[in-house]
């Protein structure tokens, strides 16, 4: 992304002259540009998710071909204008965008909207879970095998790392699935709550549709307790897949840091070897990991989705995978497109804080 | 040995087997990170074994589910005639991860080598000729890069095969959609390389001399701007396994009874795991593992030793670096 921003419009001014006033609206115009970027991002990928879905040719026949008769498949392309130039179709398709719409499902006559919110706060719960189990996980395991850098505990650590990265989210999860539930029986197998804590959950005022939120909010500690013990194992399987990577780039960065003459200096006036390990080598290797968490957005909605179909959590990557069996584009189209804005809109976010943290991102 | 050291010390340009990536890579290694990159040597030869001499390995073909003695028992307990079992469908677990190797490597063949020659033409034209064909190639690679990789494979998926494929349909299917999504990395690569090779003398002087613009190109740029690509090989290698993996554990791989697929296998086996039946998803998600784990620590070894800051303090082979002299040393370290 930062090589977008290398020139930004106001430069034909003249470089010198202005270099006062750039310190003092740098921030605000590295916020502008960054932010006018996610258009263009958001556009090419829906341009090309659109034309791409359509080569294959139109959705219904996809869909029902072959289980409806020829005459009655046509009637039903026209009535959803699909016979159409593909570019009426797609500048169509861009002004439903625009205004919320994303059509209808094909296989279950849902608005795709609705569909959205109701399996998208699922995915985000299972997204937070495992955030929290990846930097629970990476970071202080990072600071350990940095300071045993090239000890026996920085091998073991490097090797879980790649080991973290190599097992696909479906392996760990049908290993977790095995041990803990079917062997040992001491967590569920799965789904997100028993059917009577999520009937109390979803009949709630106004539910944010993440379950322990809920279940916090109403105090309703039996059913917390149950929606905590859905929600180890998926948040263990998605979480360890980003834990390596934590856990590599903090080691790379306290590395890094711990060279550095002020982390001697403060050895030098008697700082413990812990506090000169999380607190001065540890701050400033956090804005590398900042960004990076950006970068694993992505990866764990990818991630996401295998781990949905793994555990039977009902959200949106679960419904992608039921959506794609079903040949259903319309409601493949709504799913990836939302998961473009998230990461754009997610990607924007990093960088912004990226460049508070940091004053040298901002140019 | 005693006498100037100088004249001890070999030149490794001196032999072209000691100047092959891996070759060079292992003589500059030592202690933990020779350990790491023998073991994923190890894994990685294992798995190119297993691959090639599938057919002699494996005891029966990947769909076959009845031998001369009659049909094979449903999901069985690994032992006896079936090393590790039987599906519910009745295939041998043991053959279909033996056959699940060259379906693996056959793609990554394909997708790597396909993102190669695309993604470094894309960057050298890019990074070469610049201007706004260079920006909106940048524009529209890092929109494909940021997107989650998986969604983009299950994209090109559908517009491929429409999700269901033979063999050969499939493999090619499942390539391409990691193609798309490793195109990107090597294009951003590539172009870096160039835009900073572009200003170097040495291209000057072949544009003096009267190169044209495609000589330059093929010639002087691509040359040098290549030396990071064998990272980039193992690390995609990996990668690839874990798509393929993925789209067929979504129900987008190959159908198995064109070729046998690690993440089909997997997906079929998740159903089994609530009857305590193991063998069925265990062995194929184990080969996953260490076949990406034996890519990842290759491809892993060589990045850190490419990058001298990374690479493992020589102290622990004092006795062998010092006969070394820091002229010769530095000039080791340097060529890649």
């Amino acid at each position: 992304m930062t090589t977008l921003i290398e020139a930004p419009p106001t430069d034909a001014d003249g470089l010198l002259p202005s270099k006062k006033k750039r310190t003092g609206g740098g921030l605000g115009q590295y916020i502008l540009i960054r932010f006018l970027l996610i258009f263009p991002t958001i556009l090419i990928l829906v341009t090309m998710v659109f034309f791409l879905m359509r080569i294959t040719g139109d959705p219904i026949t996809a869909a029902l071909g072959g289980r409806l008769p020829p005459e009655q498949l046509a009637e039903r392309i026209t009535a959803a204008g699909y016979d159409r130039p593909i570019l009426v179709q797609y500048f169509e398709y861009l002004g439903q965008l625009i205004t919320g719409n994303f059509g209808t499902t094909l296989s279950d006559n849902r608005q795709v909207t609705e569909m959205l919110v109701t399996y998208g706060s699922a995915t985000l719960e299972l997204t937070i879970n495992a955030l929290i189990v990846a930097l629970l996980v990476g970071i202080p395991l990072g600071m350990v095998a940095a300071h045993r850098r090239d000890k026996a505990p920085d091998a073991v650590l490097r090797i879980f790392a790649i080991l973290c990265y190599a097992t696909p989210v479906f392996f760990s999860g049908l290993l977790f699935k095995l041990t803990f539930s079917v062997w040992l029986g001491w967590l569920p197998v799965a789904g997100r709550a028993r059917t009577s804590s999520e009937l109390q959950l979803t009949s709630l005022q106004a539910p944010t549709g993440i379950y322990w939120l809920d279940a916090i909010r109403s105090g309703n500690t039996a059913a917390l307790s149950d929606v905590l013990a859905h929600a180890v194992l998926p948040a263990l399987a998605l979480g360890l897949l980003t834990a390596g990577i934590f856990l590599r780039l903090v080691r790379t960065n306290v590395i890094g840091t711990l060279g550095k003459d002020y982390v001697e200096a403060g050895r030098s006036r008697g700082v413990s070897e812990f506090r000169l390990v999380t607190k001065h080598a540890y701050k400033p290797a956090l804005i590398p990991i900042i960004t990076v968490m950006g970068l694993q957005i992505a990866v764990l909605l990818g991630g996401a989705v295998l781990t949905e179909t793994t555990f039977e959590w009902k959200g949106l990557g679960f419904q992608l995978a039921t959506y794609l069996t079903a040949r259903d584009f319309v409601a493949v189209q709504g799913i990836v497109v939302l998961l473009a804005v998230i990461v754009a809109v997610t990607n924007f976010i990093v960088d912004i804080v990226a460049a508070l943290i940091d004053p040298r991102v901002r140019y | 040995m005693s006498s100037d050291p100088i004249t001890t010390y070999k030149d490794p340009r001196a032999s072209w087997f000691g100047r092959l990536p891996v070759v060079s890579h292992f003589n500059k290694s030592v202690g933990l990170q020779r350990g790491m990159l023998v073991t994923g040597l190890l894994l990685t030869a294992i798995f190119l074994l297993t691959a090639i001499f599938a057919p002699l390995i494996a005891p029966y073909g990947f769909s076959q589910i009845s031998d001369a003695d009659g049909g094979f028992p449903a999901q069985q307990a690994p032992g006896g005639k079936h090393l590790w079992g039987t599906t519910v469908g009745g295939y041998d677990v043991f053959s279909r991860v033996v056959w699940g190797a060259q379906t693996a490597i056959m793609v990554i063949v394909v997708a790597v080598v396909m993102s190669i020659f695309i993604g470094v033409i894309l960057g050298l034209v890019s990074g070469y000729i610049g201007g706004w064909l260079d920006r909106i190639l940048v524009v529209i690679a890092d929109a494909v890069y940021a997107f989650p990789s998986l969604l983009v494979a299950i994209v090109m998926a559908i517009v491929i095969s429409g999700g269901r494929s033979s063999l050969w349909g499939g493999i090619v299917a499942a390539a391409i959609s990691i193609t798309v999504v490793f195109i990107p990395q090597y294009f951003r690569v590539i172009r870096a390389e160039t835009i900073r090779l572009k200003a170097e003398p040495f291209v000057e002087s072949a544009k003096v001399v009267g190169a044209s613009n495609v000589r330059i190109m093929s010639r002087h740029i691509f040359k040098n701007a290549t030396r990071t690509l064998p990272l980039i090989f193992t690390l995609n290698a990996s990668e690839a396994i874990l798509t393929l993996a993925g789209l067929g554990f979504l129900g987008f791989g190959i159908e198995p009874t064109s070729a046998a697929e690690w993440g089909f296998d997997l997906n079929k086996a998740l159903a089994d795991t609530t009857s305590g039946i193991w063998w069925t998803g265990v062995f194929p998600g184990l080969a996953i593992v260490l076949t990406v784990l034996g890519l990842t620590l290759v491809g892993e070894s060589i990045n850190d030793l490419n990058d001298p800051r990374l690479r493992g303090r020589k102290k622990a082979a004092a006795g062998k670096a010092d006969r070394i002299p820091p002229r010769a040393r530095r000039q080791r370290s340097n060529q890649k």
